[in-house]
């Protein structure tokens, strides 16, 4: 919630140097080098745990029980995709890969449009109590989910969308929506009055005004929520573990249940958290402004 | 909530649009996040199925049961540990990155982590942790790092043939033999229990001892070789050697001389050792080092502490060198040409600077870790996830995983809550002076 610029690559003017003698050089350039060496390693700290599964999702079964994944170096013939065909084969799987899709593309489109409708209420609408009910949305920012796992599994029981993907979908919407409400009227809020003068005299009705003039103005804002949000819906495990049953469950549920006998999982779960993985990493790649200032700005959640 | 206005507001909305604008959001906020605090609130003064009226107890509950106990510690150790463990790396990572001309490729692997879920965090940082040396990668690191630097025991299944020599086990995993060495008389370990295929490196085929001068010399082999054949207690032709073995000279229970055998079995002791009995001690058949056991009850939250470092440095990492962008150079630059040196600089000038942020990031990484369930749950092994227990954690395992315990699981919900509402409160006042301005 701090404004900051959201990139990885901030732009630095040059380092300024002062001179320096050659002793002091001597002595700061053995000191880079022993910095760069601690990033090298750090960097492969961070690399190596995910490579290890990569590695172990492209084994056999059997050379995974009967060798460490680094074998891979050694024995590169090793490698084979027949967990994943075997996995892609497993309906169980699959139908909880669509049921993930299924979830979190409407949770995601329901509170970038319900979410926009209220922000932009928020940010140029008067009505009475305004500013007061903005408060009560940024109060509800930080409501853990927990909370809710149990009084909404009693409502949606007695509604019957309990073990429906409809129940978590709604769960998903409800608390995605302060989130949402807060940062699209932010945005909505820095948006030039006389812009949306101007195209009220030209005869534009609200309705026609907000989605022709603000939505494509908060193109960005648009888009840094929606990955979010897509983001938090799809790697959620806790909502869909408590909300679906076995018809309705999301991949990461379905992985779950394989976690138990993990040894001997492994060529499932291997795979599973692999194909799970693709998609938020290609997020992560293709949009990697909006993911970070979408992240930043939602980590209270 | 939209009240009869004059038609027109400011902008020229009618108050009944603003109704259109805002009604869904407002609906869905009271049932899904606003009823379920009241609800919930209520419930906890419940017992376990709703029936009975029971007040507070179940609150005192949380903190007199055995289980519900451990989440509540385990739970103020994550909140104490992580976020600070989390910022302090971001902070190293923003400022050793921002002179380096790989550091966006640095960052771009150590944010990566904050775009994949806890569950396949999880299933990542579980293989890492696996106890066999040959599947975990820690326990790999660990072992020969370990082994590298302490002499392991090169034959832990090995034992002597106890037809065809007269060496008997002593205690503590050693042997003895029963007789007496003399020079001239060379001494025969033979050793079986392995198999010869398993033995580590290219061993030697074993060579029979000379009888030479005043030292007692011997041999230490496997008498056994594939395909059988060969005399018991005779070194045979084809019988590997036994290298690294160390053998002991033992007079009244006093070590007087020892040996270590050579590529090909043998070994020579001085001309003290005459008379002496043969001890193999213990620590050449002692089991090998099999890493740390980081899933076991002591390590297993710090264990899954690591793997939330993982997730989250990044995060950190990068909200700090954004705030390191907005510092002011000339700032660092006057305390450089004053006569500090960088960590001085750092220590002195940087950090206060980014104090802001830094606070910003600690106490985001503190709400977060309150409600940590996926880690745990993925990453603790059954037998200890009562160690690793936390009450985000609890308040599933009490409610839906078998417990059906709603009154006890609302309670721990309500102390969540609880414990994040100074931060609404922070981020109200925030708000509030933002608008004054």
């Amino acid at each position: 919630m701090t404004t900051v610029d959201p990139t990885l690559d901030p732009k630095l003017d040059p380092p300024v140097r002062a001179k320096r003698s050659f002793a002091a050089r001597l002595v700061s350039g053995t000191a880079g080098g022993v910095m760069r060496l601690f990033l090298i390693i750090v960097a492969l700290i961070w690399m190596v745990p995910t490579f290890g599964l990569l590695m172990s999702s492209f084994r056999d079964p059997t050379d995974i029980a009967a060798s460490g994944w680094w074998k891979v170096f050694t024995a590169p013939g090793q490698l084979t995709a027949k967990s994943y065909e075997t996995l892609l084969e497993n309906d169980a799987i699959t139908s909880s890969l669509l049921n993930t899709i299924w979830i979190t593309v409407p949770a995601t489109l329901l509170v970038v449009m319900i979410g926009a409708m209220a922000g932009y209420a928020f940010a140029w609408m008067d009505f009475k109590g305004r500013d007061g009910w903005f408060l009560v949305v940024v109060a509800l920012l930080v409501v853990p989910v927990q909370v809710a796992l149990i009084p909404l599994s009693d409502l949606f029981g007695k509604i019957g969308i309990f073990g429906d993907i409809i129940g978590v979908v709604l769960f998903h919407v409800g608390f995605g929506l302060p989130f949402a409400i807060f940062l699209l009227r932010n945005f909505f809020a820095e948006i030039p009055r006389e812009l949306l003068e101007a195209a009220r005299l030209d005869g534009a009705g609200e309705i026609r005004l907000f989605a022709t003039v603000v939505m494509p103005l908060a193109a960005p804002a648009i888009a840094s929520l929606g990955i979010f949000q897509f983001l938090w819906v799809w790697n959620d495990m806790l909502v869909a573990l408590v909300f679906s049953d076995s018809q309705s469950q999301p991949l990461t549920v379905a992985l779950q249940q394989q976690v138990r006998q993990f040894g001997s999982n492994i060529e499932v779960l291997a795979p599973g958290a692999f194909i799970s993985m693709v998609i938020p990493l290609a997020v992560f790649f293709a949009f990697q402004r909006q993911f970070v200032s979408g992240v930043m700005a939602g980590a209270v959640k | 909530m939209a009240p009869a206005r004059p038609p027109k507001s400011i902008t020229g909305t009618r108050w009944w649009v603003a109704g259109v604008f805002l009604l869904p959001a407002l609906i869905l906020l009271g049932s899904l996040v606003v009823y379920p605090i009241g609800y919930s609130v209520w419930r906890s003064l419940y017992d376990a199925d709703g029936s009975g009226f029971v007040g507070l107890e179940n609150y005192g509950d949380i903190f007199t049961n055995d289980a519900t106990l451990t989440a509540v510690r385990n739970t103020a150790i994550w909140v104490a540990v992580a976020p600070a463990l989390v910022t302090a790396l971001g902070l190293i990572f923003a400022v050793l990155t921002e002179r380096i001309r790989w550091g966006t490729a640095f960052k771009l692997i150590v944010f990566m982590p904050m775009a994949i879920s806890m569950l396949a965090a999880g299933i990542i940082f579980r293989l890492v942790y696996e106890q066999d040396p040959d599947q975990g990668v820690a326990n790999a690191i660990v072992t020969s790092v370990h082994d590298a630097f302490v002499d392991s025991s090169v034959y832990p299944k090995a034992r002597p043939n106890a037809q065809a020599s007269d060496l008997k086990s002593s205690g503590g995993g050693s042997f003895t033999s029963t007789g007496t060495v003399s020079p001239g008389t060379p001494a025969l370990l033979p050793l079986v229990g392995i198999a010869p295929n398993k033995l580590p490196g290219t061993p030697e085929d074993a060579k029979a001892p000379a009888a030479t001068g005043s030292g007692i010399t011997g041999t230490v082999w496997l008498d056994f070789k594939l395909g059988g054949g060969g005399t018991k207690g005779q070194v045979d032709p084809g019988e590997k050697a036994l290298k690294g073995v160390k053998v002991e000279a033992v007079k009244d229970g006093k070590v007087v001389a020892s040996a270590t055998s050579g590529a090909d079995g043998t070994f020579s002791l001085p001309a003290d050792a005459d008379g002496a009995q043969l001890k193999l001690p213990g620590s050449n058949f002692a089991a090998a080092y099999n890493g740390i056991d980081w899933l076991g009850p002591t390590l297993v939250t710090p264990a899954i502490i690591g793997s939330y470092v993982w997730m989250w440095a990044g995060f950190a990492m990068v909200l700090i060198a954004a705030g390191l962008a907005g510092v002011d150079r000339n700032l660092l630059e006057a305390a450089r040409v004053d006569g500090a040196n960088e960590w001085q600089v750092f220590r002195r000038v940087t950090v206060p600077l980014l104090a802001p942020v830094l606070v910003v990031v600690l106490v985001t990484l503190m709400i977060n870790v309150m409600k940590v369930f996926d880690l745990v749950y993925i990453i603790a092994p059954q037998p200890s996830q009562d160690d690793a227990n936390v009450l985000a954690l609890q308040l599933f395992l009490s409610s839906f995983g078998g417990g059906g315990n709603y009154g006890v699981g609302s309670a721990i919900g309500v102390i969540l809550l609880l414990l994040v509402l100074p931060v609404m409160f922070v981020n109200l006042r925030r708000l509030r002076k933002e608008r004054q301005r």
